[in-house]
């Protein structure tokens, strides 16, 4: 048979040993179609341990009564025992080494956001104790008169 | 040799060798869940105890290395309110990065609303996130398996397999999809993977005050989450897709979409 009639299957073959190749080399051995099948199983099996060794940022309350247990005990013992430490002091990764110190949160805002009275009578937000930040104190924060790891006035 | 055989023969070469075998095999997804029968990660919200503080939406966006001020979350607060007259009002100002503290209700175009108090009839706040899909549209629509869902049930976003094309982020029914704006890929909830499968709590979880949000093991009967699931009246979002959520919420009603 001719010349012309096999060059077209050499290109052809040629072009799908290029493509393999690349294949080999640029997919990870661990890519592939898993238990699910091509629909819905398709992916790369090793970014599944590279999701969790992400660093995770908060700590919570219980790695803060480690040194802080005063503090915590306090706390625990008011209205806002429920709100965790870090809501308010920021995610204690890598805390005391380095952030040393973390940044507080004195801001109005911080409170108002429970705070701010609203008319929500389907939700729990309707038992909060709430105040119109527009006419209460506006110009001064919260903390000023209120302890917030026992925000009870009475108390203090 | 014919012309017949050649283009037989050719076909025959180049289709074999572009396809492999393993991608013959169609498995249903029952038999894959049935293989992994002890962990199936699910969340319970309950809408009655969310006070709209929108501590979750800051701390997943700490958590997650999600810039705060830009204009995208892996999980918001939606406010909603009913009134007397009939009117059904929804807001969700920045996702409710900072809660909710005024009662403007943003209207968009319409501008910001007031409801006097004695005309709300019912009024309530609904946390959003993804619904981590039985059967995932974006896992079905991923081109290049970037999008996939564990064994266990997250969906999760391989990011150096991403090529950015927003299938995905179409697909989704929810919308809880976005373009990562540091990493340029697609981003979203991960059910806080890197926590919950060493033992600890997402962040959301764990920032929520009121024990609204819950992460629980759907396939234990013990787990608190997977026994309000089995024996309490819950809801899911938008079931008319037929993706199975995961996400089941307490006090769900019609408005809610
Ligand atoms: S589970 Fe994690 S990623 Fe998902 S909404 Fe909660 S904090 Fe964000
Ligand atoms: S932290 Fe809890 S109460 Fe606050 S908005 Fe989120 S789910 Fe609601």
């Amino acid at each position: 048979m001719k010349n012309h009639v096999w060059r077209p299957l050499y290109v052809v073959i040629a072009l799908v040993v290029a493509i393999l190749l690349f294949r080999a080399i640029y997919v990870p051995k661990d890519f592939g179609v898993q238990e699910r099948g091509y629909t819905f199983g398709f992916h790369r099996l090793g970014n599944e341990q590279e999701w969790k060794a992400f660093p995770a940022k908060y700590k919570e309350s219980n790695y803060c009564n480690e040194c802080h247990e005063d503090k915590v005990g306090s706390l625990s013992a008011s209205q806002h025992a429920m709100i965790p430490c870090e809501n308010c002091h920021g995610p204690a990764l890598n805390h005391p080494e380095d952030p040393e110190k973390l940044a507080i949160d004195r801001s109005r805002d911080l409170c108002i956001r429970c705070h701010s009275a609203l008319v929500m009578p389907s939700s729990g937000r309707n038992n909060i104790p709430g105040i119109d930040p527009a006419t209460h104190n506006a110009e001064m924060g919260c903390s000023e008169c209120h302890n917030p790891h026992n925000p009870s006035l009475e108390e203090m | 040799m014919k012309r017949r055989d050649f283009l037989k023969s050719t076909a025959v070469f180049v289709s074999g060798a572009a396809l492999s075998l393993s991608a013959l095999d169609i498995l249903e997804p029952g038999e894959v869940l049935a293989a992994n029968p002890e962990l199936r990660w699910g969340f319970l919200v309950d809408t009655y105890k969310c006070v709209g503080c929108g501590f979750c939406v800051k701390a997943c966006k700490l958590e997650n290395e999600i810039p705060l001020e830009a204009n995208v979350t892996r999980t918001w607060v939606e406010r909603y309110i009913m009134t007397k007259d009939g009117q059904v009002l929804m807001d969700t100002p920045k996702g409710a990065l900072n809660g909710f503290t005024t009662k403007l209700i943003d209207q968009n175009a319409d501008g910001m609303k007031k409801v006097a108090d004695e005309e709300i009839a019912q009024a309530f706040f609904v946390p959003k996130l993804c619904n981590h899909c039985t059967v995932p549209a974006c896992v079905q629509v991923c081109p290049v398996g970037a999008t996939y869902q564990t064994a266990d049930g997250a969906v999760l976003v391989d990011r150096t397999w991403c090529i950015g094309c927003g299938y995905c982020i179409m697909g989704c029914p929810y919308g809880v999809r976005f373009f990562h704006p540091v990493e340029h890929v697609a981003d979203k909830c991960t059910f806080c993977y890197h926590r919950i499968s060493n033992g600890g709590n997402t962040a959301c979880a764990q920032a929520c005050p009121f024990g609204a949000r819950r992460i629980g093991n759907l396939r234990d009967p013990r787990d608190p989450v997977a026994r309000a699931v089995l024996h309490q009246r819950v809801g899911i979002l938008r079931d008319e897709y037929g993706t199975k959520p995961n996400v089941y919420y307490i006090g769900l009603n019609e408005e809610v979409r």
